[in-house]
């Protein structure tokens, strides 16, 4: 099945409690996915047609200020529209889950794939000191298994996740094992694992208020700091990579996404050439795997950042080092995405192989 | 053994779907697969295109620049993916809709009657599976076997009565390439 | 005597409703919120429906209602509030689910929000309060300011040619069919309160019961905005705004 898909089956299974969304391609699939499937008849699992993408996420925010797991997906111009809501998800420390199948900007752009999105959900998007959990999917099964282990993360840290998508692992179809289906969490449960849910007041407690406005500076900056600490804890658990050929590696590529793929393809290439290049492939994009770079980093000649956009990523590549090495980029933009003859070039003019 | 194939023609022809019974026969037959299609507006009578992987080891890149098969099945197609053959690969083409034959001698060509054998067929809307059956004739990637059981797993249950018509369309097809 | 000793005497004629706690409100002297905050707590109160409820919170002056009303709150972004109480609804439909929204919130940056919530037919309540203006930051021109009305942003009052006219958005949202109740109301006089008591609480009914989306809008003041003592605020608007804005039902689908 397609990417796409997957997510909307997995969704399902996993037991969300409510899916929000607006068509925009490459991603409405989901949405069409969910709605030929009447979750509400089998889980109640609530799906609804927003009439923006700032209802959608707005409804998220509602939704997961009651306790319940909520996601929304979209592509890039509609990610930009619920960014005000993703940093008030952000600030209440509300888990929920984003879905963002990247296409080419900037602005309206193309429906082809892109990358684009990369500082957009690493380093904010939104107002504000937060951060988001971002995972990136590099096959179909991920998609699928990035459903769950997002809502995992947004419930363990109670921070937003997005799933950084593009249109290729959106829009293609392979083999996918799907989750065991499991049951929606009770509002028993949601009340126990959940004590701050905006649930109705029962009369031993205090009123539950889910809000983000703090107009004292001093407690707001205590606010800030305990997110902040939440923030270096999830660095220091979460970071997740992938390597290949890295072990005997002279030189080191770092992609992630759909571009691994085609890296990985790169390098079986080259290897075939006698170059020795191994991949890493980033699979949370915040936190970094910036202490496995680093550690590559010493044994390699140069490194060579590969993405479908200007130059993003290696910005978080080049903070990891702690001496100067060579890190080149190659990129394509505004939808076109490289195949893996274009990498092997642009590995072998960079580094003059 | 890993093929990789790319299909391409009008939006409209029944590319995608043809890509996708394939790549459900590979799935049916215990292969690795990806399929990864051009989408958009594309979809709706521009060009499309749809790279279909056929593997028995896990599948690295779903975008490729060149390709062991083609089946190509209009001029812009041609124009675009003749080049992209691996030499030793091979390309298939319907000349019903080709004004200039393809020219290269390093690859195995293999002109395909699809759409006059489909005007004979009883449903004019099975030419992607006449296709399909030659493309099995030629490189006999998969069973026709996989290749209706793929069929009958995309096609929705209220259409399972054309399952007859398409497996006619897919032998006829089997006939066609003169090898 | 102590407050205990009152209410043992069975004396009392008046009294502030449990839900409504001892915070100091925020609002101005004279202005329509306090009135509007005591008669949502003493519905909820009377309706046994604290343990249910979940009130949803607009940017604007009400931005901090939930420091007053003792149930659970959500805190909504400038406009959103209709979307939020839209899943906090359809997630948990036991509960009673309503939004309180300002003129600005509601009918200028959170309009499409409103009238689809609305045209769904979202068994929710939504308390409108219309005071012409934008309280909050300083009386600048609302989607809702009368014509010829002078605000910091319309100094020289609000000219149709420039400005647009005053939308009113209430009788747009009585027009929609998922909408069962739809109602204008005040709080400056006695009898008025009442009413708009009454209306609070059918409108809470309404979402209990599934209805469709009730609406209550309550034409208010703004002694800051406007710049008036509070009774001169009163006189203006059943002067000025009430022929714009006429009080009464608009819709009552049990009444049709």
């Amino acid at each position: 099945m397609k990417g796409n898909e997957a997510i909307a089956h997995a969704a399902v299974r996993y037991g969300v409690d409510g899916y929000f969304g607006y068509p925009i391609t490459p991603q409405s699939e989901i949405l069409e996915t969910l709605e030929e499937l009447m979750p509400w008849d089998t889980t109640g699992m609530v799906v609804l047609q927003a009439e923006s993408e700032i209802a959608a996420i707005n409804m998220v925010y509602g939704g997961a200020a009651t306790g319940k797991a909520c996601m929304t997906s979209s592509s890039s111009p509609g990610i930009s529209l619920k960014q005000e809501g993703i940093s008030y998800i952000a600030a209440g420390e509300l888990p929920a889950l984003i879905i963002n199948c990247m296409r080419g900007g900037p602005g309206l752009g193309t429906i082809q794939p892109s990358q684009s999105d990369y500082f957009q959900a690493t380093k904010g998007g939104g107002h504000g000191d937060y951060r988001l959990i971002v995972l990136a999917p590099a096959s179909v099964q991920e998609m699928a298994d990035f459903v769950g282990l997002g809502f995992d993360l947004a419930f363990k840290y109670r921070n937003p996740v997005m799933m950084l998508a593009d249109g290729v692992v959106g829009q293609m179809m392979e083999r996918v094992k799907l989750p065991a289906p499991r049951p929606r969490r009770t509002d028993d449960e949601i009340a126990r694992t959940c004590p701050w849910a905006v649930t109705g007041r029962p009369e031993w407690r205090k009123p539950n208020i889910m809000t983000t406005l703090e107009l004292v500076p001093q407690a707001m900056e205590d606010h800030n700091k305990h997110l902040q600490e939440k923030y270096r804890l999830i660095e220091q658990n979460e970071a997740r990579c992938e390597e290949h050929f890295t072990d005997d590696a002279e030189y080191l590529i770092v992609a992630f996404g759909c571009v691994a793929r085609i890296c990985q393809k790169a390098v079986e290439e080259a290897r075939a050439a006698g170059i020795k290049v191994g991949l890493l492939r980033p699979i949370t994009l915040w936190p970094f795997p910036a202490g496995e770079i680093k550690r590559l980093s010493k044994q390699v000649k140069g490194i060579l950042v590969v993405e479908l956009n200007a130059g993003q990523m290696i910005e978080d590549v080049r903070l990891s080092l702690d001496e100067i090495k060579p890190v080149h980029h190659f990129g394509r933009m505004g939808g076109i995405v490289m195949d893996p003859d274009e990498v092997l070039v642009a590995l072998k003019e960079r580094f003059e192989l | 053994m890993k093929e990789e194939i790319i299909i391409a023609g009008f939006g409209g022809q029944g590319v995608l779907s043809m890509g996708k019974i394939l790549a459900y026969a590979g799935l049916m037959d215990d292969l690795e697969v990806t399929w990864m299609p051009s989408y958009g507006p594309e979809q709706r009578g521009g060009t499309a295109n749809v790279t279909v992987i056929l593997s028995d080891a896990p599948i690295s890149s779903p975008v490729l620049n060149s390709y062991d098969t083609a089946v190509i099945l209009n001029q812009q197609s041609l124009d675009k993916f003749e080049s992209k053959v691996k030499p030793g690969g091979t390309l298939i083409y319907d000349p019903y809709s080709i004004h200039h034959a393809p020219t290269r001698t390093d690859i195995t060509i293999v002109p395909v009657d699809a759409m006059e054998a489909t005007f004979e067929l009883s449903s004019s809307k099975s030419y992607n599976m006449v296709l399909l059956g030659a493309l099995i004739k030629v490189r006999p990637l998969v069973s026709v076997d996989a290749v209706m059981r793929g069929l009958k797993k995309t096609l929705p249950e209220r259409h399972h009565h054309l399952l007859p018509v398409n497996k006619e369309a897919i032998l006829r097809g089997m006939e066609l390439p003169k090898l | 005597m102590t407050k205990e000793e009152i209410k043992q005497a069975g004396t009392v004629v008046a009294c502030k409703p449990r839900l409504l706690n001892d915070n100091t409100m925020h609002y101005c002297p004279g202005c329509s919120h306090g009135v509007v905050h005591k008669l949502v707590a003493e519905v909820i109160e009377e309706m046994g429906a604290e343990h249910i409820a979940i009130a949803i919170a607009p940017v604007g002056c009400a931005v901090m209602a939930y420091n007053y009303i003792d149930v659970d709150w959500i805190e909504a972004a400038h406009g959103r509030a209709p979307a939020i109480a839209t899943a906090v609804k359809r997630l948990n439909p036991s509960r009673l689910v309503f939004t309180y929204q300002g003129d600005g919130d509601l009918a200028a940056i959170g309009t499409a929000e409103t009238i689809h919530a609305a045209n769904r037919g979202e068994n929710i309540a939504i308390i409108f309060i219309n005071n012409g203006i934008y309280g909050m930051t300083g009386g600048q021109m609302a989607p809702t300011t009368l014509e010829g009305m002078v605000t910091s942003t319309t100094p020289y009052g609000r000219r149709v040619d420039l400005n647009g006219y005053p939308l009113n958005i209430t009788d747009l949202m009585a027009r929609l069919p998922g909408t069962c109740y739809v109602t204008r109301q005040s709080v400056h006089t006695a009898p008025a309160v009442k009413k708009t008591k009454k209306a609070i609480r059918q409108a809470f009914e309404n979402s209990m019961a599934g209805k469709g989306t009730s609406v209550v809008e309550v034409v208010s003041t703004c002694v800051s905005g406007w710049k008036m003592t509070p009774e001169k605020a009163n006189e203006w608007m059943a002067e000025h705004m009430l022929e714009k804005y006429p009080l009464g039902d608009l819709k009552n689908v049990d009444n049709e």
